[in-house]
């Protein structure tokens, strides 16, 4: 047998500090380098929307306006900008456009998939399931440093000549074909982007299915485990169909073809030069069958992470642990079978229509179970309320308005009046915002001593969380309302049409509470940095959790754990009758046998 | 040079690299199948979409390639028995073959694409030759992609390294595999039908 080829000889500890830091094929490192870098990421991302937040609270210069007399905020932003970009501190529509498809892409791409799937999914999996690395740790690392080398070309698409992609991230044809080079280069860098994520995608698919220790079988894997692995499947299988569509808008692009240039099209009055022949069509649904099952790799690992603090923090088992996964799991399945819902105003045959209604409907089954069983797991729990849980209690309300303001969306009828207005923006912000990302902010807070080996500080957190919660409603809430008025997306300055102007007061209210939220945002930061160094020392296990990644040290050594170590129950043993601790983690041994 | 070690035991009994293989093959499916079905969607739906004749297409060339690409594969797997069989002459003369029949793969098509090109089927010509170009093309990549593989299975198999672990040589074979299984699909619905 080949036991001294076995645990823990994959490859040794480097010393200098650029291999051991920089190029590091340690999958805990590999997950810090992808946490910082998409919280970079979004705050660039945050940053975009706050400018465009700033315009669309004060469209258009009133009657008084003089060049002579702007603001102070004006004329910074007019400096910064440019005259081209932002005239008298007044957003121009091309660069609104530019500043909507970078805030949509880079929080999407760039932001929350890279810190929900890639962050912590590289930091926890592994410890999770009791392995020494991922499966193929030099493929790990390649994945990092593509996905970077993608988000800096995404990045750099500003200095293109006419700006960046200007045609949404969902780069809808034949617009997106016909529009200024920075869409090229959003189209190599999400080629590039892609690709990071595919070496991911493997790696976690076999990580999780080879390297389980000894006895953690699939029906003690934890709840986020499970997430990750459901989450691995659907980017492996989903994104190379993007990958796909969008090989073939850069062909339309550079080399001239017409896959989605219909017969005869005119562009700017004059006649666009290809063959045609092609489907505009062709494009939304390559792009959506990617996007929809997208929806959920932003949502899966949120609930896998939400599962795990309420697990923890409710000091008791969580109810319906087989409910969760096959849950996930059937989400996984019936993500790619929804993608046109995204596509009734597109023009599609009733009976097309019908059909993604109903499949559309029945995948709200599985994410109201799963809401349902986290709800269900506070019942009768002692519930410990520091941060992480905070956070991932707060993640349900907000889930469950995100989930259930889609219903109208998923309706073909209701969705042709909801369509390209203000409401569709509420609805997958509440999802995504106050939803994944605040399930992803308490994963932070919850993960973060077993990533430094200290505890970040619990009041700072809990200023976080209240200066957070409130005013990422008063973004997002009203944006539901005005969409229900009619008002619509994607206008640099709403108050030229005037079926807008009723509700055009509410975006002065969601101005100043994006503005708030970003503030809110500054103790995070200094609490996270801070506490890397000064943060209360903690053990091993400071949240008395059950799982194995609190059975190594914190921070873990090379190589994870001191011996391989043994699972003996599932993952959510709390308050076990007759146990001493009311916690029993998975690797301890029963009495009798130690 | 130092033979890679005995794969260590899995969890599920398939090693870390053929299970990954498995994975990024099925990625791979996914991508020449989104290109597949925009081809027969806009073939079956576009009413802008010409097929040239049949005599333009060459399709004696195409079959001959097919041929190629099949014996090929064969050769993989006879390469991947006599690594086995622990025969390392036999194992470098089927991978050269196998090599060999990339090579003449390329070697046809880049004849075949000269000869398109001059006859009017271009890539911007109209939606025939986009998509024969794009789904090809990729496929050729793919080969070049496969030929680099092989040399470097054939280079680390002859000097010894797969004498406990041959792991890698059935990993390009299955990708090998794959890309003719691609070709096998694109030779009838781009040429016979």
């Amino acid at each position: 047998m080949s036991n001294e080829h076995g645990h823990g000889d994959g490859h040794h500890e480097p010393q200098s500090f650029i291999w051991k830091y920089v190029f590091s094929v340690d999958h805990k490192v590999i997950g810090i380098q992808y946490m910082i870098t998409s919280f970079l990421f979004l705050l660039v991302g945050f940053t975009m929307m706050l400018l465009m937040r700033w315009q669309l609270a004060m469209p258009s210069p009133g009657d008084d306006f003089d060049p002579e007399k702007l603001g102070m905020m004006r004329t910074i932003l007019a400096s910064v900008f440019g005259e081209n970009n932002m005239p008298y501190g007044y957003m121009a529509p091309e660069f609104y456009n530019q500043l909507g498809a970078m805030h949509g892409t880079i929080m999407i791409f760039l932001g929350v998939v890279p810190l929900g799937v890639a962050a912590f999914g590289n930091y926890v999996l592994p410890l999770q399931i009791g392995a020494d690395d991922m499966a193929f740790p030099r493929l790990n690392m390649a994945s990092y440093w593509t996905f970077l080398v993608g988000g800096i070309v995404m990045l750099s698409s500003f200095l293109a000549p006419g700006g960046a992609a200007q045609s949404g991230w969902t780069s809808y044809a034949p617009l997106s074909v016909a529009a200024p080079p920075g869409q090229t280069i959003w189209l190599i860098a999400m080629v590039i982007i892609i690709a990071s994520s595919l070496l991911g995608s493997v790696n976690f698919i076999v990580t999780t299915l080879n390297m389980r220790a000894k006895g953690m079988t699939l029906g003690r894997m934890p709840v986020f485990v499970w997430a990750q692995l459901v989450t691995a499947v659907l980017l492996l299988l989903a994104f190379p169909v993007l990958q796909a569509g969008a090989m073939l808008q850069l062909l339309d692009r550079v080399a001239e073809t017409s896959f989605y240039i219909p017969k005869d099209m005119f562009y700017g009055g004059v006649a666009f030069p290809r063959a045609g022949g092609g489907s505009p069509i062709l494009w939304q649904h390559l792009f959506w069958f990617l996007a929809h099952p997208e929806v959920y790799v932003l949502l899966l690992p949120a609930m896998g992470i939400v599962s795990e603090i309420i697990a923890t923090n409710t000091r008791k088992p969580l109810f319906g642990y087989k409910e969760l996964v096959g849950s996930m799991i059937l989400i996984g399945a019936l993500s790619f079978v929804v993608w046109a819902h995204h596509m009734f105003v597109s023009g599609m045959r009733t009976s097309l229509a019908n059909l993604f209604v109903t499949t559309t409907m029945t995948i709200s089954v599985p994410s109201v179970a799963i809401l349902t069983c986290l709800l269900l797991s506070l019942r009768g729990g002692q519930i410990r309320f520091n941060t992480p849980m905070l956070f991932a209690v707060a993640f349900l309300p907000m889930f469950g308005i995100g989930g259930l303001t889609g219903l109208p969306l998923g309706f073909a009828p209701t969705d042709l009046y909801l369509h390209d207005t203000y409401y569709v923006i509420g609805h997958f912000h509440y999802v995504v915002a106050p939803g994944s990302l605040v399930a992803l902010i308490g994963a932070t807070y919850y993960w973060f001593p077993k990533m430094f080996g200290r505890r970040m500080n619990e009041s700072l957190g809990k200023l976080h969380f209240w200066a957070t919660i409130i005013p990422i409603n008063f973004v997002f809430f009203p944006m539901l309302i005005q969409g229900m008025w009619g008002m619509q997306r994607r206008l640099a300055d709403p108050t030229l049409q005037w079926h807008n102007l009723p509700v055009q007061g509410w975006s002065m209210m969601i101005g100043i509470a994006a503005a708030v939220l970003f503030l809110a945002q500054i103790p995070f930061f200094f609490n996270f940095f801070y506490s890397i160094w000064y943060g209360e020392e903690v053990g091993e296990n400071p949240w008395e959790a059950t799982t194995l990644e609190w059975a190594c040290p914190s921070p873990p050594p090379h190589g994870n754990f001191a011996a391989p170590p043994v699972v003996y129950r599932g993952p959510y043993e709390y308050s076990v009758p007759g146990h001493d601790s009311d916690y029993w983690p998975q690797d301890e041994a029963e009495p009798e046998a130690a | 040079m130092t033979p890679l070690p005995e794969a260590a035991p899995t969890r599920t009994g398939i090693s870390h690299a053929k299970l990954g293989t498995w994975a990024f093959l099925a990625s791979e499916i996914m991508l020449f199948g989104g290109l597949i079905s925009a081809y027969v969607i806009l073939r079956s739906g576009s009413s802008h979409f010409y097929v040239p004749p049949r005599a333009m297409m060459g399709v004696p060339l195409a079959t001959l390639n097919t041929f190629i690409l099949i014996s090929s594969s064969v050769t993989m797997v006879l390469a991947l028995v006599a690594m086995h069989e622990d025969n390392l002459a036999k194992f470098k003369r089927f991978m050269l073959c196998t090599i060999g029949g990339g090579f003449g793969f390329l070697i046809v098509k880049s004849y075949e694409y000269q000869h398109k090109w001059h006859e009017g089927i271009t890539i911007s010509s109209n939606l025939f030759g986009s998509f024969y170009y794009t789904l090809t093309g990729l496929h050729v990549i793919h080969v070049i992609g496969g030929i680099v593989l092989m040399f470097v299975v054939l280079s680390q198999g002859s000097r010894g390294m797969y004498a406990k672990n041959s792991d890698r040589v059935e990993c390009a074979g299955l990708y090998w595999h794959f890309v003719d299984l691609v070709w096998v699909i694109l030779f009838p619905i781009l040429y016979l039908l």
